[in-house]
């Protein structure tokens, strides 16, 4: 009886607690459907070779994430053959970020070459249930869809080549080998994911 | 010729005192850590970010107004760009009246829970402390018309 009232409570406590947006490590990540650059859908279920995903949050405009612009080409040219391909989310609001209109993301994907998806999250509500607030913002997945790391690609976003820590790098070798990835988390200074207004 | 020289010294010097305070870690600590009897707000930007400057208006409001708050302007260019003369040279531009400091670490994953643990490095962020009771609030994006007082009220609140 006793645990009965307690376990009562507990739950009571629990649904009293707010509902805590955005994936933790081990979380099942949902699959979305999202506009590609090249007007099709995209889901990850499209992907059935994939043994994971590098999910990478990103815009046109953020210095971050021209800072990073190449690195994630290289990402996506170094991986997506070995099935952890990069699935860039453009999740910014173009009425407060002009630059980072669908217009624009055609643009830069046609001048960068991009042979990865870039899609638009115009409803914002895949960034806001993986929990995504920079750009750039890598969330590395297995094939199940569970969180293996969240956060920055590098530890060093001036320079490429100043980097000791590849983050993204090392969670998919290690998952690739069968491994436990080490570093999980990693926050970095970045631009603010344009929200829309409430 | 001499009073060129010195004519010189000063042009240079008054441009001096207008450079911002480059701060480690273990300084700006101490700024957010201090007892007092004054609300702390701190404001995390770049010259790089669109809506930082858009909110800055705000902070040198306040500045102006507000004896009993503390406002810090906190720069972290340093992390794209070791060199701080962007952010002297728009310090200087805006007429910025406000305390500027700019964070010279590398590595921000290592410090960024230190400032503050739910704050995810993103630009902007403002941060608030009742120097008296420790009370904090962080808020994440740029603020509207209205909110840095609500935040401020918010921390006075016991």
């Amino acid at each position: 009886m006793k645990t009965t009232f307690l376990m009562m409570l507990f739950a009571l406590l629990w649904a009293g607690s707010p509902v805590k947006e955005g994936y933790e490590i081990g979380d099942t990540a949902a699959d979305f459907k999202l506009k590609n650059v090249d007007g099709k859908m995209v889901s990850l279920a499209d992907f059935k070779d994939a043994k994971g995903f590098i999910v990478v949050f990103d815009c046109n405009t953020c210095p971050y994430s021209k800072a990073y612009n190449e690195r994630i080409i290289a990402l996506n040219k170094k991986y997506a053959s070995l099935g952890f391909p990069v699935i860039a989310i453009n999740p910014n609001d173009p009425t407060q970020s002009r630059g980072d209109s669908f217009d624009e993301m055609v643009k830069v994907a046609k001048k960068k070459g991009y042979d990865f998806p870039y899609l638009v999250d115009e409803s914002q509500s895949v960034a806001k249930s993986f929990g995504a607030t920079n750009t750039p913002h890598a969330f590395v997945l297995t094939k199940e869809l569970k969180v293996a790391y969240i956060g920055a690609i590098d530890d060093s976003a001036r320079k490429p080549q100043e980097a000791t820590k590849h983050y993204v790098e090392d969670a998919v070798n290690a998952l690739l080998t069968g491994k436990p990835v080490t570093t999980t988390k990693v926050k970095a200074i970045g631009c603010g994911i344009k929200w829309k207004n409430a | 010729m001499r009073p060129l020289i010195l004519f010189f010294l000063l042009c240079s010097s008054s441009v001096f005192s207008q450079s911002v305070e480059s701060v480690k870690l273990v300084d700006l600590q101490k700024i957010i850590q201090a007892t007092g009897d004054r609300i702390l707000v701190i404001n995390f930007w770049a010259t790089w970010c669109a809506p930082c400057i858009k909110e800055i208006p705000y902070f040198e409001k306040l500045n102006a107004e507000d004896k009993n708050a503390e406002v810090v302007l906190v720069s972290m260019d340093y992390d794209l760009d070791p060199n701080t003369d962007k952010v002297n040279r728009f310090v200087t531009r805006k007429k910025i009246k406000s305390r500027v400091l700019v964070l010279n670490e590398s590595d921000p994953n290592s410090w960024i829970d230190k400032i503050d643990k739910r704050w995810s490095g993103a630009l902007p962020a403002t941060l608030v402390v009742n120097s008296k009771t420790g009370k904090r609030e962080l808020t994440q994006g740029e603020l509207g018309e209205g909110e840095l007082e609500k935040l401020i009220a918010k921390v006075k609140n016991q």
